[in-house]
């Protein structure tokens, strides 16, 4: 999808603005609203990369607007609504339905550090050919998915070399709308500056990006 | 006066502005899922926890410093860094499958997320304001030079700058270059010159007497 959350390369977005003494969060409100997406995502009733698009539905001006935690709030009711854990009514009236069951939540306090331990690994121990190997040279498919995508605009059409395989993962084209995990190499493709962005850029700089064999066709 | 305050207001809003409407709808929100049994609030207590008190820079710092003193693990980390980061316990969540890459004298690396935020948490903990804002993901790739400017870095001409897009679920964390006259310190004194900074490829490692110095 070619919306707001695909930036590289975009200009006058302003200033980078550093705060040196930063906190982790600013407010309690922001380490809640991270808790209960993390929480949340224990029922399994999405994935990582469906999370990811969720944040990138948000309509480009909200986007903008919002802050980091606020975007992860709106997501999360969002998820929430759309998998059937909670209904538009309760987040609006702030109650359960009258006569809906108590859960059970799956992630409790004791587990927290097992679940965090282990992570949720997206590479996946299947056989799959690579289309590709180190050194080959690629060029990145000129698409424009309407839904999830991980090729980002400005890596479209270029011609890069695969500096290396990192294995095989799940594909968040397809997981991201439930369509399966469809498993693929991934590469680490390096981008000549130039290739990218043209003689502005210096002559030996270069953008590495991650890319699935999807992606790319031989060049 | 007022006026100027009100700038200020709207132009930090991302920086640091926290909504007091945002806080009542998360709120809100938190006591509907406990209510409806869908989340433990001591969970979200620990979920917290862990990202403001036990998961941080500190940990990367750990693992750069032991890559200086000691080649051996310089070397597994550079080839299989998941596995060599594991070795001081860190690892899971957004730390998955890990990369270091190398700073040298004629090579800088800069990592960035333009779709997102990904980001080492294992090792660096959860991401600044910055490393999230539009400013820096839509910049880095196309103006990384400019970038680290702005964070006080100017790279001559003869150093390649290799950015790093977070596209997938690798994550990567930046090998600074050990800093000139550190040789007598010790492993925890060179630890405790590695900042998040250095790590993400926005600066460099520097001696204390030696900061602030051109």
């Amino acid at each position: 999808m070619n919306g707001i959350h695909d930036m590289g390369g975009m200009q006058d977005m302003g200033p980078i603005r550093r705060d040196e003494n930063e906190p982790v969060f600013h407010a309690p409100s922001e380490g809640r609203s991270f808790a209960l997406n993390l929480a949340a995502a224990a029922w399994q009733k999405w994935n990582i990369d469906a999370s990811r698009h969720q944040i990138e539905l948000i309509p480009p001006a909200d986007y903008l607007r919002m802050s980091y935690y606020e975007r992860w709030t709106e997501r999360l009711i969002e998820l929430l609504v759309r998998t059937g854990l909670v209904t538009r009514e309760e987040i609006e009236s702030g109650k359960p339905s009258p006569g809906s069951p108590k859960a059970t939540p799956p992630l409790t306090a004791d587990k927290v550090p097992a679940v965090l331990r282990s992570g949720g690994p997206a590479s996946r121990n299947v056989s799959v050919n690579p289309r590709f190997k180190a050194g080959q040279r690629v060029r990145t498919r000129n698409i424009h998915p309407t839904g999830h995508t991980r090729l980002p605009r400005y890596a479209r059409g270029k011609l890069g070399t695969i500096h290396l395989d990192h294995g095989v993962y799940v594909f968040p084209d397809s997981n991201a709308h439930f369509l399966g995990e469809k498993p693929q190499h991934v590469y680490s493709v390096r981008f000549a500056a130039r290739e990218l962005w043209g003689e502005q850029a210096a002559p030996r700089d270069s953008v590495y990006v991650d890319l699935w064999d999807d992606y790319l066709e031989p060049a | 006066m007022t006026a100027k305050v009100s700038d200020e207001h709207d132009h930090n809003h991302e920086h640091q502005t926290v909504p007091s409407d945002f806080a009542l709808r998360v709120k809100a929100l938190e006591s509907l899922l406990v209510e409806k049994g869908l989340v433990d609030p001591a969970a979200l207590d620990a979920l917290i926890d862990t990202y403001e008190h036990k998961v941080g820079p500190h940990n990367g710092a750990r693992i750069i410093a032991r890559a200086w003193v000691d080649p051996a693990y310089k070397k597994r980390l550079l080839a299989d860094a998941t596995n060599a980061i594991a070795e001081f316990g860190y690892g899971g969540r957004q730390g998955e499958h890990m990369v270091v890459v190398e700073n040298a004298s004629k090579v800088h690396n800069l990592v960035v997320c333009t779709l997102c935020s990904c980001y080492p948490w294992s090792v660096l903990g959860l991401p600044p304001v910055w490393y999230k804002s539009a400013p820096y993901r839509s910049r880095a790739v196309i103006d990384p030079r400019g970038v680290l400017r702005e964070f006080g870095l100017n790279l001559p001409q003869d150093v390649e700058v290799r950015v790093w897009d977070s596209t997938a679920e690798l994550r990567y964390l930046v090998l600074p270059e050990r800093p000139a006259g550190s040789d007598n310190l010790t492993e925890d004194e060179l630890a405790a010159l590695v900042t998040r900074d250095a790590m993400v490829g926005v600066a460099k490692v520097a001696l204390p007497q030696l900061q602030g110095k051109a």
